[in-house]
């Protein structure tokens, strides 16, 4: 009865409305992610042209966030290095979710690969993100490529166990038996059966992978082993200005700030589809 | 009896949220409950007799039903606006409940022993440790559980269900209560621990003095217990009155309709078929589990199966009847081949299919479909009917057209509209999804049907209409059938032979009619005992003297 009543396909935006928190975070996301998305539009310095006389200007009109020490504009280097943040981080989302997909779905259908596939996570799992993010990025260099690849790699295991918890409790159900009793092939079960279980989940979970690899890739940066000085990132814009926060605190500030909503909007977001979509924390809201 | 009733509700009334179909979830419901009198409260789901008994236990839930008016007293007291710390107080010193899943009922990190000594705590925080440690060795003896001593030290999940339920009503029997309000106690049980609850809670009220208000929607149960009947449909009472008068001469349709509905004593199948033409048989089929832990070092070996042989003809219906535990359900699922036997034969057409692969296996199963028991869990709630019933057929790349045409042909089979192909699972009753599911099955053309329980989570009377529905697709499609029950009534109904299984073996096999009047093995006879309300119904003698050799 009860999953009949949370199974109902539920209708989005009147559900959007009703809760301020899930309006404000998503509210906040899309302006950021529209301002970092259309920098080349909105700014009118070049991020990376250099105009020593104007080094340590504090916010005007010609410079809304002020300048660097070496001149650059604040305001268009971090909508620049916030849209590298987002794109970094949507991919990175993407690939882990698809590759901890397919393993979880294997892992937690398949009983005998259970043990191999869950091995290998529990590898991966036990090298800290970071130190494996760093290494790779000093090994193969600052590219999108490595740097997606590094961030991506320590998100799989937990969208793995998360899928596998999922298929683990959706393979015995009735509907799935009656379905192979009806002769259909595995590979369709899986399609039609149990992938629409993990999607809900899924989409939660790739929140917060977006939300740790932009912090993330702020990390590398202001450890100095992301993008070349001559890319804007959020991390080494940081990184550059604390030499000079007494004199220009805006250097720091302004990437942080936009740093902290950035990753606050995507989290409140996260959180409040994860109230929607998750039957366990929907059952207990319904209490 | 004495002049004030434990319990008397006057004109209650529930509200239900929202503007439904119904107002009320209880409407104008009047009753009393006096000393050493068990009371029943009879319907099917959604009548409101679950919803009575949790107003008088001031458990409704909070933001969907509202008591809106009317009264409840307890020994004259009245406590239809109690505060939640007066409830609290009440509950389990003058008031216990019992409820319907003993497993979720008691706390799974905790000893037995200790969740009864709990009780005692709270009530009588005066009582010394080793008072309150006599007083539950003592009430589980009067339980009649095992070594009571030991039994105390064990966890719930350790426990048999009937043992587990007998904790319950030990615990509810604690402070020794005035009234024990018990939701369907017996229905998660087996008929032998059934027999054992109903027993013991009979012979409480003699030695107690309590009321029992007892819920259930089973008229065998209430002719074995009941002193007062009282019949609930939508909300309201239709029918109130001493059990042998309701039971020998109901008033109210609806009572007549309930009780009709009761599989009983009807050996719907008539003679077995001769066994020439099997359409499957099992040859000594075993499934064996090895469980082994990493403390200790003994394996232990459980036979789910033990050289088990069986055959169906044509056009038969073989019962499988049995307890929890005694592999009827391993059984259909190693036909059905979601189990793999580990060893004996299942021959169909000549051919041992046991060991097939899943793919070798897809050229079979067409032939043998299953009927589930959930109807809840059993189609996929984010599929239509539409795309659930033609999944099958498509598997085996049948023309669309011809699978459209078929679907429809099925749903009037089973009597369930048309438009229903467009709609969600969801949308459906328990009755209407076993139709639906068994129009999914019947999609595949199948010639062996197994049904696994397919009527035990359904309403008596929904219950009848599934059993006559697949009599009648039996007869129409000369189907084989396999029906898997704990239920010896309901086989007793559908079947030509049944087949009386115990760990594993099959104990006895036979026709209907034999297995009831003349039963061949001891186990058999100790289900047919166990059956409630043998003697009910009419030719019923006086109350509690059925029980008094217990």
């Amino acid at each position: 009865m009860n999953t009949a009543v949370l199974d109902r396909p539920r209708s989005f935006w009147p559900a959007l409305t009703r809760d301020p928190l899930m309006f404000t975070g998503l509210a906040l996301l899309v302006a950021l992610v529209g301002l970092a998305m259309l920098a080349p539009l909105i700014t009118w310095h070049d991020p990376a042209t250099l105009a020593p006389r104007m080094r340590l200007k504090p916010v005007s009109l010609e410079y809304l966030l002020g300048t660097d020490s070496l001149g650059r504009d604040l305001f268009s280097r971090v909508l620049y290095g916030g849209r590298l943040s987002i794109t970094l981080a949507a991919l990175v989302s993407v690939i882990s979710v698809c590759a901890g997909l397919l393993l979880g779905l294997l892992a937690g259908y398949f009983r005998r690969l259970d043990a191999v596939v869950m091995r290998i996570i529990d590898g991966i799992m036990a090298i800290p993100g970071l130190l494996l993010a760093i290494a790779m990025v000093a090994l193969g260099g600052a590219t999108i490529p490595t740097m997606v690849t590094a961030i991506a790699i320590p998100e799989i295991p937990r969208v793995a166990r998360l899928v596998r918890s999922v298929v683990l409790s959706v393979r015995e159900e009735p509907y799935v038996e009656a379905s192979l009793g009806m002769g259909t092939p595995t590979w369709r079960v899986l399609w039609r059966h149990v992938l629409p279980s993990t999607i809900n989940p899924l989409v939660v979970q790739a929140t917060f992978i977006c939300a740790s690899a932009i912090l993330i890739e702020a990390v590398l940066g202001f450890l100095g082993l992301g993008f070349p000085p001559e890319i804007p990132s959020l991390g080494s814009i940081i990184s550059e200005g604390r030499a000079f926060f007494q004199r220009a605190p805006w250097i720091v500030l302004f990437p942080g700030v936009f740093l902290a909503l950035l990753i606050l909007s995507v989290n409140l977001f996260g959180d409040a589809l994860r109230d929607r979509l998750d039957p366990r924390m929907a059952r207990q809201r319904k209490g | 009896m004495s002049s004030t009733p434990i319990l008397e509700i006057r004109d209650l009334k529930v509200r239900l949220p929202g503007a439904g179909d119904r107002r009320y979830a209880a409407e104008g419901i009047a009753l009393t409950v006096n000393p050493r009198e068990i009371v029943c409260i009879v319907g099917e789901s959604g009548s409101g007799k679950s919803v009575t008994a949790s107003a008088v236990m001031g458990l409704l839930p909070k933001n969907a039903l509202t008591l809106e008016s009317g009264q409840i007293l307890l020994s004259g007291r009245d406590i239809t606006h109690a505060s939640l710390a007066e409830l609290r107080a009440l509950r389990g010193d003058r008031m216990a409940m019992i409820f319907q899943e003993p497993m979720t009922a008691l706390n799974p990190l905790m000893q037995v022993g200790d969740q009864i000594a709990e009780i005692f705590q709270f009530h009588g925080p005066s009582l010394s440790r080793r008072e309150v440690d006599q007083r539950v060795l003592a009430l589980l003896a009067d339980m009649r559980l095992p070594s009571p001593e030991t039994l105390r030290h064990a966890f719930p999940h350790q426990l048999s269900g009937g043992q587990r339920q007998r904790v319950m009503i030990a615990m509810a029997l604690a402070m020794e209560p005035a009234l024990i309000i018990a939701d369907e106690p017996t229905t998660a049980l087996d008929v032998t621990s059934q027999a054992q609850v109903l027993r013991l809670l009979h012979g409480l009220r003699e030695r107690h003095d309590t009321g029992i208000l007892f819920i259930t929607h089973d008229f065998d149960v209430v002719a074995e217990i009941a002193d007062r009947v009282i019949v609930m449909q939508h909300g309201r009472i239709v029918e109130t009155g001493a059990a042998d008068e309701v039971l020998a001469n109901p008033q109210h349709p609806y009572t007549r309709k309930l009780i009709d509905a009761v599989p009983r004593g009807q050996f719907g199948a008539g003679a077995p078929l001769p066994d020439s033409d099997p359409v499957i048989s099992v040859e000594n089929l075993g499934m064996r589990f090895v469980t082994s832990s990493l403390l200790r070092a003994k394996r232990r070996e459980v036979n789910a199966l033990d050289g088990v042989s069986l055959s169906l003809a044509r056009g038969e219906t073989l019962g499988i009847v049995g307890e929890s535990g005694s592999g009827k359900t391993t059984l259909g699922r190693c036909l059905a081949h979601f189990a793999r036997p580990t060893s004996g034969r299942i021959v169909m057409n000549g051919e041992d299919v046991s060991h097939l692969s899943r793919a070798a296996w897809r050229q079979w199963c067409k032939r043998i479909q299953m009927v589930f028991q959930d109807p809840y869990r059993s189609f996929n709630p984010r599929l239509t009917i539409e795309a659930t019933l033609s999944e099958g057929p498509l598997n085996y790349g049948e023309d669309p057209a011809r699978v459209q045409a078929r679907m429809r042909d099925m749903l009037a089979l089973v009597s369930i509209d048309d438009s229903a192909l467009k709609r969600y699972p969801h949308e459906f009753s328990g009755g209407q999804r076993q139709r639906i599911s068994i129009a999914r099955a019947l999609m595949m053309e199948p010639e062996i049907l197994i049904a696994d329980e397919a009527v035990s989570a359904l309403d008596v009377s929904v219950q009848a209409q599934i059993l006559d529905l697949l009599e009648r697709i039996r007869a129409q499609l000369n189907l084989s059938m396999i029906f898997i029950t704990h239920d010896l009534r309901v086989a007793a109904r559908l079947c030509h032979r049944i087949a009386v299984m115990q760990r594993g073996r099959v104990m006895e096999i036979g026709p209907a009619e034999q297995i009831f009047t003349r039963p061949g093995s001891a186990y058999t006879q100790e289900l047919l005992a166990a059956i409630p309300g043998k003697e009910g119904l009419g030719s019923r003698c006086a109350p509690g003297l059925a029980l008094a050799g217990a």
